[in-house]
């Protein structure tokens, strides 16, 4: 079997939006795909030493609520946070990994994570701010990858 | 239900777990080797269906029994 390549532009730094990427990821690598994940602008969240996600229902009218409740509340101090521990004590619960386990199965299938250089210098990140054994590149190094995979995803 | 080698219990696990699991398991059993998965993700039957035949290993049996979910899982 010829290997097929995925390769994926990872955008969003909330706890939500981080699953995307990993699940795709390290579930194709499990497949047998080579699989590259090119963290940009927020998506850099998902590199970082400590993950620490956010999860908000601020702008986001889809988002399931144990309750009804007005937006300005939802906007009060304390009610990002409220929500972040909800969420994850939910994904606990329906047995849904974490982040943490689902990049560490990612690395451990050898995906390959690459950091978007322009957005690290635009955020003022140091190397040092993220894990260890990524690679840095531009778009120009996406397309190295991309130009030759089987599927693209933008998350 | 058939013989077995090993068995693997991803009962309480949702996905992609169960998948990433048994792909770990499979890895350490020789070519032929049979591995049985439970599982309580729904989700599972049909993924274990889509494993099987993207990766060519060969999904022996998948039946459903006290709510949880039985697959047999011969290494290729």
């Amino acid at each position: 079997m010829s290997e097929k390549k995925l390769a994926i532009i990872a955008t969003k730094g909330s706890l939500d939006w981080a699953y995307p990427p990993f699940i795709l990821a390290s579930t194709a690598a499990a497949l047998g795909y080579e699989v590259e994940i090119f963290c940009t602008f927020y998506g850099l969240q998902l590199l970082r030493k400590n993950m620490d996600l956010k999860v908000t229902s601020l702008g986001n009218p889809g988002m399931p609520m144990p309750m009804p409740m007005p937006v300005l509340l939802q906007a009060l101090p304390g009610m990002q946070s409220m929500m972040t521990m909800m969420m994850k004590q939910k994904m606990k619960s329906k047995g849904v990994a974490s982040l943490e386990e689902l990049r560490e199965l990612c690395i451990e299938a050898e995906v390959r994570l690459v950091a978007c250089q322009m957005t690290v210098d635009l955020f003022d990140f140091n190397t040092s701010d993220f894990i260890d054994g990524i690679e840095y590149g531009g778009a120009a190094t996406f397309f190295e990858f991309a130009g030759e995979s089987d599927i693209t995803l933008f998350v | 239900m058939a013989d077995f080698d090993q068995e693997l219990d991803a009962s309480g696990l949702n996905c992609p777990l169960p998948i990433l699991r048994a792909k770990k398991a499979l890895a350490a059993l020789s070519a032929g080797q049979v591995l049985h998965i439970i599982a309580t993700d729904p989700g599972s039957v049909k993924d274990f269906e889509a494993f099987a035949k993207q990766t060519g290993n060969e999904l022996v049996e998948s039946r459903e029994e006290g709510g949880k979910f039985h697959f047999l899982m011969k290494k290729n």
